[in-house]
């Protein structure tokens, strides 16, 4: 005690932030560095949980590059980010801009649409997954059939099953983007939009012209929280698809699952880490790349 | 002190938010966009309003499209319920929420707190590092942790299930920022005053931003709540799933009626949509605090 009564005021500050910080520095030492070194680590080396771990130098990248599912499921990955992100910036942007010019139950239409947000996306996936189900069981079938509509293959079928796995993706992220858009459009000033009313300016020009460039900051963050998102898509591919994890054929197989099963099913570990490395390098990129698209322009 | 909290916090969250009175549409435009978003609304929220209805009825019923069950039944929840699991399950999966919540909310606000108000040597290097962290995607890091978690005999345990979430990044850089609206002279006064720095935190400083605690704790709450690879991972007896993971090993069993898998889906989805119907002014305004501060 005497020692602490000793130190200058800077010296006590000093003395009181580093214990502040003693326990989280450990924390993120261990639990996230140490870690992040490891899989790295790891990825260079063969390895399957029981023998050693022997180096391998760049073999499981070589051996992945060369993996023809490696790039099934690349593409795959891809096409859940590309048709998910536009979709849903698009679906949330267009709600948003007209629930903003809505007083009348403003509020209640607001919660309709956030709803979706706080629910759990395996319980959602089981829900989803009902309704594709063929007749007699599943909804959507049994609705087109009472319209006399042929039944469509959602789950089966290598060309329907993604889109169909992606869309209560999309669903259970659009309430957030929404509350997001509201919120950046009512940041824009009013008197914008008062000095364009007094030039006789039409919606569609103040639309284009004032609301979507003054919207960017926003635009930049949904963007790129959503491609993330997509990038790591996995409950709700691996709940629709338990039977045949990311079937038909792999046709709704990413990265993630990959990983998963690599890691948990086949027990390679050293294959698993470098595709975790690989994850991790295309989130980074397209991160890196968005950012730097839409700031600048 | 509470006063000043509330007109430095308005800006980013009530002012954005509010809305203005309820009023009837006036023109033939106004009542087709009112239309148009009420039909989008309802769409957004029919699969889960399905998911109850089919909890509720008989399973002869379970098939047609009618929306409102004929007879109302609670049948499929005490069938549920009685086989037990989704009793472990829930109580697991609150246990380890209400936890890691409590626990990533203290630490995220003490480091946040720390880097926002001290002067001391290492700190840019210390915000620096964790706000790094943020770009590490969950699913590099679950392969070194199964690995941790076996040498040290964490896996199956709450422990195991807990650690990775005890603290986040995002929280602590959010704390950050919402302590930047704390003024200085406050601290110095309590300082003054003779409050040691653990006191000056948390009796000073933590009622300021009460509004950010609730909505970092909704966001991580929630996080937890829905989580599904990590427990998915660690656990492997049933009676450690959580809700997520237990649901979809219960929807994988063959012979498995839609209906209760319904029951189990609205079993693990009820509890937070009567948390959001009641605090949702509240719930909405933190998603917006943290989405334009994080």
């Amino acid at each position: 005690m005497k020692l602490y009564r000793d130190l200058t005021i800077r010296q006590k500050q000093i003395a009181w932030a580093w214990a502040f910080l003693a326990i989280p520095v450990l924390f993120y030492g261990i639990i996230r560095f140490y870690p992040t070194g490891n899989a790295i680590l790891i990825s260079f080396q063969d390895w399957n949980l029981l023998g050693a771990r022997t180096w391998t130098g760049l073999e499981n990248y070589e051996k992945l590059f060369a993996d023809p599912v490696f790039w099934k499921v690349f593409r795959n990955t891809f096409v859940y980010l590309l048709l998910g992100t536009p979709i849903s910036l698009v679906i949330s942007f267009v709600i948003a801009y007209h629930l903003d010019k809505t007083r009348f139950l403003h509020g209640f239409l607001r919660m309709l649409y956030f709803l979706p947000f706080m629910t759990s996306a395996v319980a959602m996936a089981w829900v989803w997954r009902w309704f594709y189900q063929p007749v007699p069981i599943g909804l959507f079938n049994n609705f087109l059939a009472s319209l006399g509509i042929a039944q469509i293959n959602f789950l089966n079928s290598t060309t329907n099953a993604l889109p169909s796995i992606l869309a209560p993706a999309v669903w259970a992220g659009l309430g957030f983007q929404i509350i997001i858009f509201m919120a950046g459009l009512r940041a824009i000033p009013r008197s914008y939009y008062e000095a364009a009313r007094i030039d006789g300016v039409s919606s569609w020009t103040v639309l284009w012209e004032i609301t979507l460039p003054l919207l960017k900051p926003t635009i930049v963050f949904i963007v790129v929280f959503s491609s993330i998102g997509f990038l790591r898509i996995f409950d709700h591919v691996y709940n629709m698809t338990t039977q045949n994890p990311g079937g038909p054929l792999n046709s709704t197989k990413p990265l993630v699952l990959m990983i998963y099963e690599t890691a948990f099913s086949s027990f390679d570990m050293g294959y698993a880490a470098a595709q975790t490395v690989v994850l991790f390098l295309i989130l980074l990129a397209v991160s890196l790349l968005q950012l730097r698209i839409l700031r600048d322009r | 002190m509470a006063a000043i909290d509330d007109t430095r916090i308005k800006p980013s969250s009530e002012v954005l938010l509010k809305s203005g009175p309820s009023r009837p549409p006036r023109n033939m435009g106004q009542v087709l966009r009112f239309l148009l978003l009420f039909a989008g609304g309802i769409l957004m929220v029919m699969p889960i309003a399905f998911m109850i209805s089919t909890s509720l009825k008989w399973p002869h019923e379970v098939y047609n499209l009618n929306f409102i069950p004929e007879e109302p039944t609670l049948e499929n929840y005490t069938y549920v319920l009685e086989d037990g699991r989704f009793y472990w399950w829930f109580l697991n999966s609150i246990i380890i929420a209400v936890i890691t919540t409590v626990c990533s909310v203290f630490f995220d606000s003490l480091v946040g707190y720390t880097l926002c108000k001290f002067r001391f040597p290492g700190r840019y290097l210390v915000f620096i590092a964790i706000l790094s962290t943020l770009m590490i995607p969950t699913e590099m890091l679950v392969i070194p942790w199964y690995l941790m978690s076996q040498q040290f005999g964490w896996l199956d345990t709450y422990w195991g299930i807990m650690f990775p979430g005890l603290m986040t990044a995002f929280g602590t850089f959010l704390m950050k920022q919402f302590f930047e609206t704390v003024p200085d002279d406050f601290i110095e006064a309590a300082r003054i005053d003779g409050l040691n720095e653990l006191q000056i935190w948390w009796t000073v400083a933590m009622p300021l931003v009460r509004p950010a605690l609730a909505a970092l704790a909704i966001f991580v709450f929630l996080g937890n709540w829905t989580a599904f690879i990590w427990p998915l991972i660690v656990t492997n007896s049933v009676e450690m799933y959580t809700l997520p993971v237990g649901l979809s090993s219960f929807g994988d069993e063959a012979d498995v009626a839609w209906e209760l898998i319904m029951t189990g889906a609205a079993i693990s989805t009820i509890p937070t949509l009567i948390v959001f119907l009641i605090f949702q002014r509240f719930i909405i305004r933190g998603v917006v605090m943290a989405g334009l501060k994080g």
